[in-house]
């Protein structure tokens, strides 16, 4: 922890705000010592001076340095700032904790009021409280540190709602432990920190707020002075002396900047780094042997890589060569981080601008998957290959009607007529045995379970003339039963097509089952391919655990299960999936 | 009502939104209904004393007492305030001695326009910026321009709009002498108030709109778009865009609020006869029963927005996503 | 002698009109000493029923007992009586709080025994749990995000053992892990279950997986129990139509898939 709050301030951000909350911090501390005498001493020849060197902002109406006033004003600025900030902390912290203790009826009407706060604007309600407490300095920092409680009271909730609902809060509870003690170790560790970053991006929102009040004449009032007040004086006199006012909007916003910037940098130690984009290799290498023509999908020495979290490059494919012949069923299995998914989309050219691809050769039935493709592959990529993914619920577009994502590569790429296309997206949904196909075309994706949308994705496939259908996980999120009804789909799919299929998969029955070769990967590289009948036949040791270390309904009960060995694997490659 | 809700959720969850939007639009009108009227109850110690300052003689402290009828029981004073309202009868004001509502209907238009151009001009303004941005910087291309851009949207969204109204006055008015400083007497009175009104809530949108089509343009399903090799119009247009409505209406909603209140201090730097400079005098002066209609007609503007977004969310939301909350 | 025992446990969510009944009067007993699978598709019930049992979710009727001693509802006996059965989540890593040292989280289970332990004599308990379930216990300070996702499951099982429960609750524990590390978590619940006896209900989809831990098996669906007994007489001869279906489902390696009837 320490150690990586220390590299974040090593960096030119961290630096940046470490500098300016130490300036912030030594002018509001000493600031009166230093400036003081300038800030106050009137020099009846030189009032209402307009910038010069003397005075880099100008002097007021009775001669005074505007300089000196607005670096003597930091003090009672951040004071007021601060107080107000903490006043919004501690009254959220406090009602939000008081909302997530409640029972269920009381709680959702706390809920309900810190909503309804919620829906006016800060100024409002510190508007609403300073006709309460009346314009003082005091009555503006109560004003703003109970307009900024209802903020914090949500924040602190749904923190607090979101780590009660947890596993190991559960966990907890299951052991007796008291919610006071579960509130102590579990859920305040883990609201503290986002409430920190809040906090500091809340005090630039204060100040800005503080010195709106005092602009206005509702905050601090003469003869004390914050920026707020100063930049109310100037902006009157702004014909003659416009740095009058735009001294203190500067110091404003450059204290603004800092707290926000604070905020922003504890947010990112807490998400991490960002991730950069790979760069694309200057020129593809040489191609050495002529690509095979009747291949359906012909891949040699494929390389991935993406940039990690630290910039450098992670290469997770390291050189697969992969071959489909026409109409040939082929499944790849691993597990995770072996690089099958990647793989995968890397044939079918849709990985990110953050991959580094580099091969031999990538060619999807002689088109170059490497490149950016001219208008015309485009079009065949569009009709002859089809993509199904694992997730059901969000591969399918969620705003968009069933029927007209069936249609669209038809109308697109084949220039068919509406009508038939909808005529030919009901045969695909009757070939995948979708009921009442007609009906399902008006609908919404969300309409469909997980199984049917799958279906559906099959379906789309379908509606082109695909030679290709690449199937990522398509069962994985499904139940076995609903597992069998999507691979028949798939299969009568296959058969009514002759379209090739690559099947991915950590399932080595599944695939064993369906597939007519096996290829097996791991830490991105292929170990051995198989014909899917001669499992048994398997001669690397990844492939031989793989098969056996799964239980399946002939499996010996009164026998450990053989253990992969897993002693020469780098924990890294699982860490970066988690 | 469960039971009722239930069904209707079933039956039209857009129906059941927006009824239960309305019902919480009704609830909060209840609690600033209580809230103005004990607001004069509030102020601590004395409130007429408080208004006339320690100096005023105590006749005239009775005198407005008796005029803002803080003299009479408390229960009384709430039936008068709300049978007040009823009739459309908001008290005179103290300071000016004109009702209250002949002064809101004076200056209501004027806040009114500058919110709604402000408005208008953000939202027209930010929807291509956002999109744009998004769409070019996607998956970590062109790095320095994400940066950038952000980094200056950033800081638009950092400067209050007071600041960036005086700064307005002194580049276009004071350095250029190109358009007014001050005062409301045509459409050139308009541009740099609406400008310094618009600039923030613009680069706010934007942001959002950023953000949400970079989430978009994440999801599996545009994947899905992209396996399809459509034509980039579609892709963004037809499967990227609807999925980002929900989100930016309802930050569209927090927008055209801030707007509202926003205006309060744009109206006072270019000294525009607006509901915002009023609120302002108010205050200072202690003008109760002003003050009180006031924040009633705020209240109300804020509800207002929301209801309208809440609407406009009822008709667009693709995929009633609205009827979870 | 009978450990666990469900009968006529219904649970509901929601209320009302739109109340949905997720578990409809079931009955189930683990037996002491016993491992018993509960096998399900989504929506079963089958999680929800195991939450009733921890008091993670609160039946609508129907009773839970733990050798005979009521375990539900909100009096202390039943709040006592309820930490002697302990569970496993499917995601370790949800599991485990993310700023907590996995041994004090180990430690953590402790809690239930009651027991007032001094700091070296925890932290002798913490290590010999850790061991037990093969993790390295100098790791104890480490934070678990440093461990695999095997490893942080067995932490999860360790903390669970350190409440000394008289029943182990094993919801869908091996879904989440590849599976060559699946394999190992699997044969730590055997040698668990054969060193101290343990009483278990292991909840999964997987009918593979469960047959192998299994010695009973219960099979749900859509909230009720559809068929249950010995693991071996269930699945060669199930009675059910679904428990057929959900057996021919499985796919079986090196055998074509059989998808005519799908």
């Amino acid at each position: 922890m320490i150690p990586t709050l220390r590299r974040t301030l090593r960096t030119p951000q961290g630096i940046a705000v470490g500098i300016g909350l130490l300036v912030v911090a030594l002018v509001a501390v000493f600031g009166e010592l230093v400036f003081g005498d300038a800030a106050t001493v009137r020099t009846i020849g030189e009032r209402q001076a307009p910038a010069s060197l003397a005075h880099p902002f100008g002097t007021d109406d009775l001669g005074r340095d505007l300089l000196a006033r607005v670096l003597v004003a930091t003090r009672l600025s951040v004071l007021l700032t601060l107080g107000a900030t903490a006043m919004s902390v501690a009254g959220g912290v406090l009602l939000g904790v008081v909302a997530a203790v409640l029972p269920r009826t009381p709680r959702r009407l706390v809920a309900a009021f810190i909503d309804m706060l919620l829906s006016f604007p800060w100024l409002l309600l510190a508007l609403f409280f300073s006709v309460i407490w009346g314009a003082t300095a005091t009555g503006a920092m109560l004003a703003v540190g109970f307009a900024g409680v209802p903020v914090f009271a949500r924040l602190v909730n749904t923190l607090a709602a979101s780590v009660a609902s947890a596993d190991y809060v559960h966990a907890a509870r299951m052991v007796g432990s008291s919610p006071l003690r579960t509130a102590a170790r579990h859920v305040l560790p883990n609201i503290v920190p986002p409430l920190v970053v809040n906090t500091a991006t809340h005090a630039s929102v204060t100040l800005l707020s503080f010195a709106a009040l005092s602009f206005l004449g509702l905050g601090v009032q003469a003869p004390e002075y914050d920026w707020g007040r100063l930049l109310n004086e100037g902006s009157q006199r702004i014909y003659l002396a416009p740095m009058a006012a735009i001294g203190p909007g500067i110091a404003i916003v450059l204290t603004g900047v800092v707290f926000a910037l604070l905020g922003e940098l504890l947010s990112e130690r807490r998400s991490g780094g960002r991730a950069g984009r790979a760069q694309r290799p200057a020129a593809a290498p040489p191609r050495q042997d002529p690509p095979s023509l009747d291949a359906v999908v012909d891949v040699a020495a494929l390389r991935i890589a993406f940039r990690g979290p630290g910039g450098e490059l992670v290469e997770r494919v390291h050189g697969v060569d992969l071959h489909v012949g026409e109409g040939e069923v082929v499944g790849i299995v691993g597990e995770s981080g072996s690089g099958k998914s990647v793989t995968a989309m890397a044939i079918a050219g849709l990985l990110g601008p953050d991959a580094l691809v580099t091969s031999e050769r990538v060619a999807f039935r002689g088109i170059d998957m490497t490149r950016a493709v001219g208008a015309a592959d485009r079009r065949t990529l569009g009709l002859e290959q089809a993509m199904i993914f694992q997730d059901p619920q969000s591969s399918l577009n969620p705003a968009l009607s069933v029927g007209l994502q069936l249609r669209e590569v038809s109308e697109t790429h084949a220039r068919t007529p509406r009508r038939v296309a909808a005529r030919r997206a009901v045969e695909m949904l009757r070939l995948v045995r979708i009921p009442e196909p007609e009906r399902r075309l008006r609908g919404l994706p969300h309409e469909l379970s997980g199984g049917m949308r799958q279906r559906v994705m099959i379906a789309m496939g379908l509606m082109g003339r695909p030679r290709l259908i690449v199937a990522d996980e398509p069962t994985t999120a499904l139940d076995v039963t609903v597992q069998r009804q999507v691979l028949r789909a798939l299969r009568d799919a296959q058969r009514s097509t002759g379209a090739a299929i690559l099947l991915i998969s950590h399932d080595i029955a599944l695939v064993s089952g369906f597939c007519d070769r096996v290829v097996v990967m791991r830490h991105g590289v292929v170990v051995e391919e198989l014909d899917a009948r001669r499992l048994h036949e398997a001669r690397h040791p990844y492939t031989r655990g793989l098969i056996a270390c799964v239980p399946d309904l002939t499996t010996d009960r009164s026998r450990p299960l053989p253990v992969l060995d897993t002693a020469d694997e780098p924990a890294l490659l699982e860490e970066t999936r988690a | 009502m469960t039971v009722t809700l239930g069904s209707l959720h079933r039956a039209s969850p857009r129906a059941a939104f927006v009824l239960r939007r309305l019902a919480r639009a009704g609830a909060t009108i209840a609690v600033v209904l209580v809230a103005t009227f004990f607001l004069v109850q509030l102020v601590p110690g004395d409130p007429v004393r408080a208004a006339l300052g320690p100096t005023a003689p105590p006749e005239t402290v009775e005198a407005l007492r008796t005029q803002l009828g803080l003299d009479l029981p408390i229960g009384e004073q709430l039936t008068r305030y709300l049978g007040g309202l009823v009739t459309g009868d908001l008290g005179v004001s103290v300071t000016s001695q004109r009702p209250v509502t002949a002064i809101l209907a004076e200056r209501l238009p004027t806040t009114l326009l500058l919110a709604v151009a402000s408005f208008l001009l953000a939202a027209v303004g930010a929807f291509p910026i956002g999109v744009a941005t998004a769409v070019s910087t996607y998956g970590g291309r062109r790095r320095p321009l994400d940066l950038a851009v952000s980094g200056v949207l950033g800081v638009l969204v950092a400067v209050p709009n007071f600041l960036l109204a005086v700064l307005l006055i002194a580049v276009f008015s004071v350095g250029m002498g190109a358009l007014p400083p001050a005062g409301w007497s045509g459409p050139a009175n308009a541009v740099l108030p609406v400008v310094a009104l618009a600039v923030g809530p613009l680069a706010y949108l934007a942001r959002i709109v950023h953000v949400e089509m970079l989430r978009v343009l994440a999801a599996p399903y545009l994947t899905t778009a992209r396996s399809k090799r459509l034509p980039p119009r579609l892709l963004y247009v037809r499967h990227a865009l609807p999925n980002i409505v929900t989100a930016s209406l309802t930050a569209g909603g927090v927008v055209l609020t801030g707007l509202v209140a926003g205006t309060v201090l744009v109206e006072t730097v270019f000294v525009i006869p607006g509901i915002g400079t009023a609120i302002v005098s108010s205050i200072v002066t202690r003008d109760y029963p002003l003050v009180q209609g006031l924040v009633l007609v705020y209240a109300a503007l804020v509800l207002a927005a929301n209801l309208l977004i809440d609407l406009a969310l009822a008709v667009l939301d693709p995929r009633s996503a609205i009827a979870e909350g | 002698m009978s450990a666990l025992e469900f009968r006529g446990v219904r649970v509901t969510y929601g209320h009302g009109r739109s109340a949905q009944l997720a578990v409809d009067g079931v009955d189930l007993t683990v037996r002491s000493g016993t491992t018993h699978g509960l096998v399900g598709e989504s929506g079963s019930g089958k999680s929800t029923l195991a939450r009733v049992a921890v008091g993670l979710a609160a039946a609508r009727s129907g009773t839970v007992t733990l050798d005979g001693a009521d375990i539900t509802g909100r009096s202390a006996a039943a709040r006592a009586a309820r930490r002697r059965v302990q569970m496993v989540f499917q995601d370790p890593l949800a599991a485990l709080d993310p700023r907590m040292p996995v041994g004090l989280s180990v430690a953590e289970g402790l809690l239930a025994t009651g027991q007032r332990l001094s700091r070296t004599d925890r932290e002798a308990r913490v290590h010999a749990l850790l061991d037990r379930v093969h993790v390295d216990p100098r790791r104890a300070g480490e934070l678990p995000a440093t461990f695999s996702g095997g490893q942080r499951q067995r932490i999860t099982i360790a903390r669970a053992l350190a409440a000394d429960p008289a029943v182990l609750i094993a919801d869908e524990i091996t879904s989440a892990l590849d599976v060559s590390v699946q394999g190992v978590v699997l044969n730590l619940l055997r040698e668990l279950r054969q060193d101290l006896s343990l009483t278990m209900l292991f909840i999964s989809h997987n009918l593979a997986v469960v047959r192998y831990v299994s010695d009973e098996v219960t099979v749900m669906r859509a909230g009720r129990v559809v068929e249950h007994g010995p693991t071996e007489d269930v699945l060669a001869a199930p009675d059910d139509d679904y428990t057929q279906e959900l057996l021919r489902s499985v796919p079986i390696m090196g055998q074509p898939l059989d998808l005519e009837d799908a």
